[in-house]
């Protein structure tokens, strides 16, 4: 047995390059993980939870489901890629196994033909069988290829508007990429041209380059050694590439089963967030400041790019900040990376020289008021801006009878949050501490708050020890318990789902609960998660009024189409966007309910 | 001299031209929308921070413009970055800029300006994207 030849050596070569630089990368940064993630770690180690792990990195890493969900066509794209080419070498080993019962090298599974061209069915029973079925998978493979080369040209078919603009490293990688599945065709085919073997794909090809006149063993070898080239430069470039992701996905799906979370530091796990990113462009399409304002440099890719790419790192200040933080990207990517909070940590490494804490003395006099069997209500700063939202709670806490501790009646004290995204981290933690000792020191049972802002902060980022409630929430609670009676108006309406408390604490249902208890609510083209956001959310300070008010109009448009006679959002920072563009009347939920209790 | 209820207080005239202008230039280029504040206030008189202390952030501004910047820094870690001041400006200024750009200057941190990469090739681009769906 013939298993040895020259042109295996760049194949090898990139093999053991890819996991002498995976091995050494994934070491580095499992070793940089911060505290608190190598307890979760050690904590759930020994769980049932890499179960689901190998679940979804299945469906994610060589299905890519959630892709699919987005558009067919891409999805069948990445999945061809993926799992067509997993699928070749799976069947390619499992074929050497059986040719060579007694051991064989590992290249065997990639360059069996070459080896073992003649096609004897006494040796091997299943030969015929395994050329087909290696045929029908390149073939799925190839027609991927066809579709990746379609969308460089036309990319609309498969559901995208714009794509990434990649780096150097990543075009010559793709292009590496791009090479090996023809070149492992014409290979195949140029070996069958010579002695008959190969599927029904590469035996026809093999006549067609028999009729040429080109078939000899100079043409064959030069085939085989394009293709173990192609491979071998594609595996040395992945490490540094976008193709990094392939592996990657699978570590980060893994910690994140194990219950890893991303700090507010910069570690290995972010080191893993940051490689699992395929570019594949998809934050790029709904990002608003692309959508309204063309700005296409700062969407979760590139922001990602920015970080990870040493020589980018001077524009990762101003791409970090340049954002809404509206989290469209976060709930469109298909890896589920937290790319918030990564830009976060972006925004709170360039605070730290000036973010200094002993700020807030002058609320050292604030005390909590004594409030047990009360509810807290805690408007938030915006809701001074919209006074009708907070004379609206008090009219329903009236209605049924609840007593209840205005918290910020007089003086707000900020939850924290608009500090923390801009990365004041240090100064935010003073704010929650005082907030916390006046939630905590008034022993009341539960906390309502109106603003979409401070409940994402009092839900993820406190640490209380009573239930927190967004409004909308609240009256969905007691209407469904019936506590407050409410009557149907004929009012026509549509819901704007603020981004803080959609996708930011994923409260869908109980807003659109409530609104259909009391008017008729509308469907509108984009809601949920693809809900667009006002433009004037906190999370961005480079923004100016005009750029702000076209990212707003678009959400106006998107809102009146279905002609609504008012349009409902749940945040007073939305509303207050929505007064601004003075055409259209637009109303808080508790304000629509206030005006509709029998 | 406490007797008589008065004392000698300093000279309060500034003299423009001995201010340099260099941060406030600065300033100006970060947050342009600055240049249309009329100072009418009503940042101050919405102010979250304000409602419990001397807060004062036209007053704030006011002086950064005439340098003196003496306890300045000190003074706008007082705000809490709420934003309702942005909501309240009948001229649009972009106050959460403002105050994160004067903490900026006043700290001395290098600035990194906003500017796009590439811009030319992002223009063409988008001349090419909207080509592209104009003729589908």
């Amino acid at each position: 047995m013939n298993s040895f030849s020259i042109f295996v050596i760049p194949f090898c070569a990139g093999v053991l390059a890819l996991l002498v630089f995976s091995v050494w990368k994934y070491w580095r940064w499992i070793r940089s993980f911060d505290r608190l993630q190598r307890a979760t770690i050690r904590r759930n180690i020994w769980s049932w939870r890499f179960l689901p792990a190998i679940w979804e990195a299945f469906r994610e890493g060589l299905l890519h489901w959630r892709i699919t969900k987005k558009n067919i066509l891409l999805g069948y794209m990445h999945r061809s890629l993926a799992f067509g080419w997993f699928l070749l070498i799976v069947v390619g080993a499992v074929q050497a196994v059986l040719a060579y019962p007694h051991g064989h090298p590992f290249w065997m599974a990639i360059f069996y033909n070459y080896f073992e061209p003649e096609c004897n069915p006494v040796d091997f029973p299943h030969a015929v069988f395994f050329a087909n079925l290696m045929d029908a998978l390149l073939i799925y493979v190839l027609s991927g290829l066809f579709l990746a080369m379609f969308k460089k040209v036309w990319s609309r078919p498969l559901g995208m508007k714009r794509t990434t603009r990649h780096t150097l490293m990543d075009r010559v990688a793709k292009m590496a990429l791009w090479c090996i599945f023809p070149l492992r065709l014409l290979s195949e085919a140029s070996t069958s041209a010579i002695y008959g073997n190969g599927g029904f794909m590469t035996r026809g090809l093999g006549r067609v380059i028999d009729a040429i006149g080109i078939a000899d063993p100079a043409f064959e070898y030069t085939c085989w050694l394009l293709y173990s080239i192609a491979l071998g430069t594609f595996f040395c470039l992945m490490p540094f590439s976008r193709y990094m992701h392939i592996f990657t996905e699978v570590f980060l799906i893994y910690f994140r089963q194990l219950g890893v979370h991303d700090s507010n530091r910069k570690t290995g796990y972010t080191m893993f967030e940051l490689s699992a990113c395929s570019r594949c462009g998809i934050c790029i399409d709904g990002c608003p400041m692309n959508r309204e304002l063309g700005i296409v440099n700062m969407q979760g890719v590139y922001m990602l790019q920015s970080v990870r790419n040493l020589e980018l790192q001077r524009n990762a200040e101003s791409i970090a900040e340049n954002c809404l933080m509206c989290d469209r990207c976060v709930a469109d990517c298909p890896v589920n990376i937290d790319l918030s909070v990564i830009r976060r940590q972006v925004r709170i490494k360039n605070k730290a020289p000036f973010d200094n804490k002993g700020g807030y003395t002058y609320l050292r006099n604030v005390q909590p008021f004594n409030s047990i069997g009360r509810v807290a209500y805690f408007g938030g700063c915006m809701s001074h801006l919209t006074p009708g939202i907070t004379s609206s709670m008090e009219t329903i806490f009236n209605a049924v009878g609840q007593k209840y501790w205005f918290m910020d009646k007089e003086e707000t004290i900020c939850c924290g949050r608009p500090l923390l995204q801009q990365g004041f981290e240090n100064q935010a933690a003073d704010l929650r501490r005082k907030n916390t000792e006046m939630i905590q020191g008034s022993k009341a049972t539960m906390l309502i708050t109106s603003c979409p802002i401070c409940y994402q902060s009092f839900r993820k980022e406190y640490n209380l020890s009573i239930p927190v409630m967004h409004h909308t929430e609240y009256i969905d609670m007691l209407i469904r318990e019936g506590h407050l009676k409410v009557r149907h108006d004929n009012l026509k309406v549509t819901y704007h789902d603020p981004c803080e408390l959609g996708r930011g604490c994923g409260i869908y249902d109980e807003p659109r609960n409530v609104l259909r208890a009391v008017t008729t609510l509308l469907r509108t083209d984009n809601e949920r998660e693809k809900s667009l956001c006002c433009g004037f959310n906190l999370g961005n300070p480079t923004l100016d009024l005009e750029q702000q008010t076209k990212i707003r109009d678009a959400a106006r448009d998107n809102l009146m189409a279905p002609h609504p006679d008012i349009i409902a959002t749940a945040c007073p920072m939305c509303k207050k966007a929505f007064l601004r563009a003075e055409d259209i009347p637009v109303k808080d939920i508790a304000e629509i309910v206030a005006a509709n209790i029998s | 001299m406490n007797k008589f209820g008065f004392s000698i207080s300093q000279g309060r005239q500034i003299n423009y031209d001995e201010i340099k202008s260099d941060k406030l230039d600065k300033l100006l280029e970060l947050v342009p929308s600055y240049k249309w504040c009329i100072g009418c206030g009503g940042c101050t008189a919405s102010c979250s921070a304000g409602g419990f202390t001397d807060f004062n952030i036209r007053r704030i501004h006011t002086a950064f413009q005439r340098g003196q910047y003496d306890g300045l820094e000190e003074k706008l870690k007082s705000c809490m970055l709420c934003g309702k001041c942005l909501l309240v400006c009948p001229r649009g200024v972009n106050l959460r800029s403002l105050i994160i750009n004067m903490r900026r200057i006043l700290a001395g941190v290098d600035v990194v300006t906003w500017r796009p990469p590439r811009e030319d090739r992002i223009d063409k681009q988008l001349a090419k994207q909207n080509e592209k769906n104009k003729r589908i």
